[in-house]
């Protein structure tokens, strides 16, 4: 135990590191952008004198490493500043834009694992037949579509010809400001005030943006799953259970996949921090208020407040779902002792 | 199996009992290949990614308009015997320029892979063989990019510079090189500590030298593997930058350029930013499939 | 009223039979809902005192109302709009508004004199970005508190530092930072000395038809009807959503899901034409395409290259072919639709012609030169076929994309070569387009103008002055005449190549109308849209 706690610690100071130096990055990128954040906020026309008090309202006319050590006393403080583009402070703007992202993420991981898993171990089972290959060549196909390209396609068929989806967007208008918010997560929220039709909604709207994104996780989470039951299967208990006369059906599912979902975890732990990075393409092109487009349109005005928050958001929590799976993986696998 | 009779250099690569080293590593090369062969799959890849470059190198004789000239009265033209993929938004001709399209992603995504492993790999043999400090801050450095969110790094990146090839390629190698470092670093950790190295150590050998000469070797096979499943997110960061209009820049009839170019066409004019798309389709799954196929061989625990 | 919310109450027993409803509903949006799909990731502000940029100033526009405003018949004239009445001094200095006594803000209260003084002397204390287009005048955070006042609860008395032609300050007033804003909303929301300016950012306090409900930045605007105004709205809410794929707002069109679209590109309107149920509307915009041509760069310092390369672009092919529908030809150095406008087109295509003045600048061989642009379409189209053009005569051009606001960065910087950039007129009266591209009284990095001219080092003392004498000519048809004098000055001197304006377009959906597309997105109007 003490030993745990020990490694917890060290843990969270090297995530603390990586975090500075994050910031640090970040705030020095802002700093070599060919984008006068001052003319970004006060725009093409603007006479001088109006830019030059821009420039000292934001602090701008001090020292890089007064700039930043500003920056850094606030953050201790649960400050991230406000942003340009928005204009509310920039906390706000992640509660806002977040939850968009951790939906997203989260439906698209849950479909990626639901269909990938599967096909993985039939795969495995299958290993050198038709059926492995034709399972891996579905998978590598949506690991090498452009992803704006599935995204338009997606839209073109299953919503402009089929209309089996709603167009962009979180939500139909009708549901605007309808759902009083509670997390943020819309269908989390309408499952709350028990708004079916909301609910509904909120699902309908997932289901493109989700599912495109599913494809394209789903080659590495069927393939790892291939390779761990292809190990599994070897294994000398499955070799005994197979002795025994257990159903075939028995052994993979009971035995082989039960000693593998540990690994699996952490697979899909490093899957959905990749999700959770922002699928910037694909919210551009569903215009989804993801926090990818926000840091993305934010990058491009040179707002530098946004960008940093978002991406130590974004950073974290990459971190601490790495730090979670290591965990796992320490904790639960033997082998890893 | 009557086919596979046995020929004299067949015998001198699969014999037990090889005489040299160069035999052995031979033979263990022509083992792999036969295990690589008997994969449809993966030859179907490498045959794909043959035939890319290979068409790719002859743009300037298959291609047969300039890629860059331009007939505005004529845009947007379906396919034809003119054209054969239509024309694009300032009229010209697809076909030719996905094909010049192929030497600017190919090359891109070479001069990536040549810059990232070799780096990957140079940072995460020293960290791995080093240890103690070195290892730590190597690793945290490490750590920033691969917590970084990689597309909005690659994004700023190319922004803070300019848009073009050149800093697309170094952007994406700022993003790509993490995994690399890592992987590399794992494999030294494993190496470190065998005999042989102890050996080779005892000989004198300067660390430096033992890392070039002697870890860094055993790290490649699982760095190729990497390496050919890379290219094709090579490629598609490539697109997506483009895409996002910081990639390559018009008139370059770099793919993903031309998809971002003619997205807004999807509805009408479907095939101008499809044909790009397919291209980029193309490519990264003979990556793919090559990569995957190499896998198997190289690193079979990953089978 | 009936809302979804009655809807569901009414058939709250089943979930499942709302949700059917609102299934069937969905196959066109709500008759009470307008919703409108448009790229409004611009936004940085609704403050009138700050907004500048189009989105915002459209929004503003139906959620403020100002003094006077363009009449809609004669874009020349100016209409009273709070303002019933004016009177201006024989000297030109001293303007007394009557100010019609039934507008109310959204708060219920009544728009008196005294909020459209606080609104106009706001704007000078805060000096955003807008602010020039008032304190250009002479007005000061020290003098405004005299110079504009409120002599009774009808009456706004103006008086100017020194007197302007009054179409000119007229037109001013007409801009969006000439909106009213409630004084009480604005005071009580005050931070610091900040006039409200931190709360009015992401909210309306005015007199418009509609006022601002919800505002989530690159995702929606959701305004409502202001029911004190008095105006007459045949829709009550109007939600703008942020598309920024023109595609995605085609399809939404198409499907019903949206019933007005704003960015089609000129292909989609091709498309569009064709089909019966869809009602395209568009409105040629305050805006220019030009290229600007450094004169710091010895090469295009040269008058003989500047001409050149007016001569060598291919201004109708560009217009007809890449972005028929959303550009025109425009050569003069004023938009059409604004006082002075010169609609001659003198430039065309002619190489021969282009190449022999290069050589009589001494360089047969060309030159080469790097051109910035925006990145966005259709620029980038543009731009390469600009380019493929000058490189006919000689002229090799590097493209160098950027963001908008990196090109800004980089030209106000005067670090550009060739850059091909849109500039938007401030206000509706041409003093603003003539200083821009002529005016540059101090050409060194202190200057206090450092508009277009200041930043391609284009030093012309002649054509300075006649912008300062025209601003001031009492004489409204003398006045047009220097306009267009210094325009034919200017397409013989002038290191600009003006090429095209912009088209603004909006398709209405079947059975929607009454969207009325402004000149300026200050003169945008929401609040005759109507759903049959």
């Amino acid at each position: 135990m003490k030993s745990g706690l020990r490694t917890l610690g060290a843990s969270a100071a090297s995530v603390l590191v990586t975090l500075f130096g994050l910031v640090l990055v970040t705030f020095l990128i802002g700093r070599v952008m060919p984008i006068d954040p001052v003319i970004a906020i006060v725009g093409d026309h603007a006479p001088p004198d109006v830019i030059a008090q821009t420039r000292l309202a934001l602090g701008l006319d001090r020292p890089l490493p007064v700039q930043f050590w500003i920056y850094l006393n606030h953050l201790m403080h649960g400050d991230l500043g406000s942003s340009v583009m928005t204009s509310h402070s920039v906390v706000d703007d992640i509660i806002q834009y977040f939850p968009a992202t951790l939906e997203l993420a989260t439906v698209a991981i849950i479909i990626a694992t639901v269909i990938g898993v599967p096909l993985g171990v039939l795969a495995a089972v299958r290993q050198g037949k038709r059926t492995d290959h034709a399972i891996r060549i579905f998978c590598l196909a949506g690991h090498s579509v452009p992803i704006f390209l599935l995204a338009l396609l997606s839209l073109l068929i299953f919503y402009a010809t089929l209309g089996w989806a709603p167009g962009t967007g979180r939500q139909d208008v009708v549901f605007d400001g309808e759902v009083p918010i509670a997390t943020g997560l819309l269908t989390i929220d309408a499952i709350i005030s028990r708004d079916w039709a909301a609910l509904h909604d909120a699902l309908a709207h997932l289901a493109q943006p989700a599912g495109v994104l599913a494809y394209f996780s789903m080659a590495y989470i069927a393939r790892m799953t291939r390779a761990f039951m292809l190990d599994a299967l070897q294994g000398e208990y499955i070799v005994t259970a197979r002795a025994k006369g257990l159903s075939a059906a028995r052994i993979i599912w009971r035995h082989a996949f039960g000693n593998i979902a540990i690994r699996l975890v952490t697979v899909l732990a490093l899957v959905y921090a990749g999700l959770l990075e922002g699928a910037v393409v694909t919210e551009t092109v569903f215009s989804w208020p993801g926090l990818g487009q926000y840091l993305t349109v934010s990058l491009l005005n040179a707002d530098m407040n946004a960008v940093l928050g978002a991406t130590l958001v974004i950073g974290l929590s990459y971190l601490l779902l790495n730090l979670f799976a290591d965990g796992l993986y320490r904790l639960l696998d033997p082998r890893a002792k | 199996m009557s086919e596979r009779a046995t020929t004299p250099w067949r015998d001198w690569l699969l014999t037990d009992t090889p005489s040299s080293r160069r035999q052995a590593a031979w033979g263990r090369r022509y083992r792999m290949w036969r295990d690589f062969r008997a994969n449809p799959l993966a030859l179907t890849g490498l045959i794909l990614v043959l035939a890319i470059f290979a068409a790719s190198l002859a743009a300037p004789l298959l291609a047969n308009w300039n890629p860059a000239a331009q007939d505005l009265a004529n845009r947007l033209a379906t396919p034809s015997a003119r054209h054969w993929f239509g024309t694009d938004e300032l009229g010209r001709d697809v076909y030719s320029r996905v094909l010049y399209g192929g030497r600017i992603t190919l090359g891109m995504v070479v001069a990536v892979v040549a810059v990232v492993a070799p780096l990957g790999l140079a940072i995460g043999c020293v960290a791995g063989y080093a240890g103690g400090w070195a290892d730590r801050v190597l690793m945290r450095v490490t750590d920033i990019f691969l917590a970084f969110p990689r597309l909005i790094l690659a994004l700023a990146f190319v922004a803070a510079i300019r848009p073009g090839i050149t800093s697309t390629v170094a952007a994406i190698a700022l993003t790509a090189w993490p995994p690399y470092a890592r992987l590399a670093r794992a494999e030294t950790l494993t190496i470190r500590n065998t005999d042989f190295i102890a050996a080779v150590r005892l000989t004198g050998a300067s660390p430096f030298r033992i890392i070039l000469r002697h870890v860094a070797p055993l790290c490649l096979s699982s760095l190729i593997v990497r390496v050919t499943l890379d290219m094709s997110a090579i490629i598609l960061t490539a697109a997506a930058l483009g895409f996002l209009g910081m990639g390559a820049q018009p008139p370059s009839p770099e793919w993903g350029a031309m998809i971002a170019a003619a997205r807004r066409f999807i509805l009408e004019q479907w095939w101008v930013p499809t044909i790009p798309g397919i291209a980029i389709f193309i490519t990264a799954l003979a990556f793919n499939l090559l990569g995957d196929g190499l896998r198997d061989v190289l690193d079979p625990k990953q089978r | 009223m009936l809302t979804r919310r009655s809807l569901l109450a009414a058939t709250a027993a089943s979930p499942l039979v709302a949700t059917t409803i609102t299934r069937s509903a969905r196959a066109a949006t709500p008759r009470d809902v307008v919703v409108m799909a448009k790229q409004i990731d611009d936004i940085i502000s609704f403050d009138p005192a700050e907004a500048y940029e189009f989105s915002n100033n459209e929004v503003d526009a139906n959620c403020y109302r100002r003094l006077v405003s363009p009449d809609h018949t004669d874009n020349s004239k100016v209409a009273g709009d709070l303002a019933e009445t004016w009177t201006i001094s024989p000297d030109g200095k001293s303007f007394t508004f009557k100010l019609k006594t039934n507008a109310k803000f959204a708060s219920g209260k009544p728009l008196t004199a005294e909020d459209a003084a606080f609104s106009l002397q706001r704007t000078v204390i805060l000096n955003k970005t807008p602010g020039f287009i008032i304190t250009q005048f002479g007005f000061t955070k020290e003098n405004v508190a005299q110079l504009i006042r409120a002599t009774d609860d009808h009456t706004l008395q103006i008086d100017l530092p020194q007197a302007v032609a009054p179409s000119f300050f007229l037109f001013c007033l007409s801009a969006n930072v000439g909106s009213i804003v409630e004084k009480a909303t604005a005071l009580q929301n005050q931070v610091e000395d900040d006039l409200g300016n931190a709360w009015l950012k992401s909210r309306t306090a005015g007199a418009g038809a509609y006022q601002l409900t919800q505002w989530s930045a690159s995702d929606h605007i959701a305004l409502a009807e202001n029911p004190h105004s008095g105006i007459p709205t045949a829709t009550k809410r109007i939600i703008i959503r942020h598309v920024a794929d023109p595609s995605a707002q085609l399809l939404m069109l198409q499907k019903g899901d949206a019933d007005i679209v704003r960015d089609l590109t000129p292909d989609q309107l091709k498309t569009i034409a064709a089909n019966k149920d869809f009602h395209p509307i568009s409105s040629g915009q305050g805006s220019s395409l030009y290229i600007a041509m450094n004169q710091a760069m010895p090469e295009l310092a040269k008058p003989q290259v500047q001409q050149a390369i007016k001569w060598a672009i291919d201004y109708d092919g560009i217009a007809r072919n890449i972005v028929p529908n959303r550009f025109m030809v425009m050569q003069g150095f004023i938009p059409k639709g604004l006082p002075g406008a010169l609609t001659e087109e003198t430039y065309h295509q002619d190489v021969a012609k282009a190449k022999a003045l290069l050589a009589e600048a001494g360089l047969p061989d060309g030159i080469s030169v790097t051109m910035d642009y925006i990145s966005a379409a259709p620029y980038g189209d543009i731009a390469q076929a600009v380019q493929a053009n000058l490189a006919a005569v000689g002229i090799k051009v590097n493209l160098i994309a950027g963001e908008q606001k990196q090109v800004i960065t980089k030209t106000r910087a005067r670090q550009h070569q060739l850059a091909m950039l849109v500039w938007g007129t401030d206000y509706f009266d041409p003093n603003s387009n003539a200083q821009a591209f002529f005016a540059n009284p101090d050409d060194s990095d202190s200057s206090k103008l450092k508009i277009l001219a200041w930043r391609s080092h284009f030093h012309d003392k002649e054509l300075t002055a006649i912008v300062e004498e025209a601003a001031k000519e009492l004489d409204a048809a003398k006045r047009i005449a220097m306009y267009e004098d210094m325009q034919r000055i200017g397409h013989q001197r002038a290191p600009f190549a003006m090429m095209l304006q912009t088209i603004s377009t909006a398709v209405l959906n079947k059975g929607v109308s009454g969207f009325i597309l402004g000149p300026l997105p200050d003169y945008t109007r929401y609040s005759d849209i109507k759903k049959a």
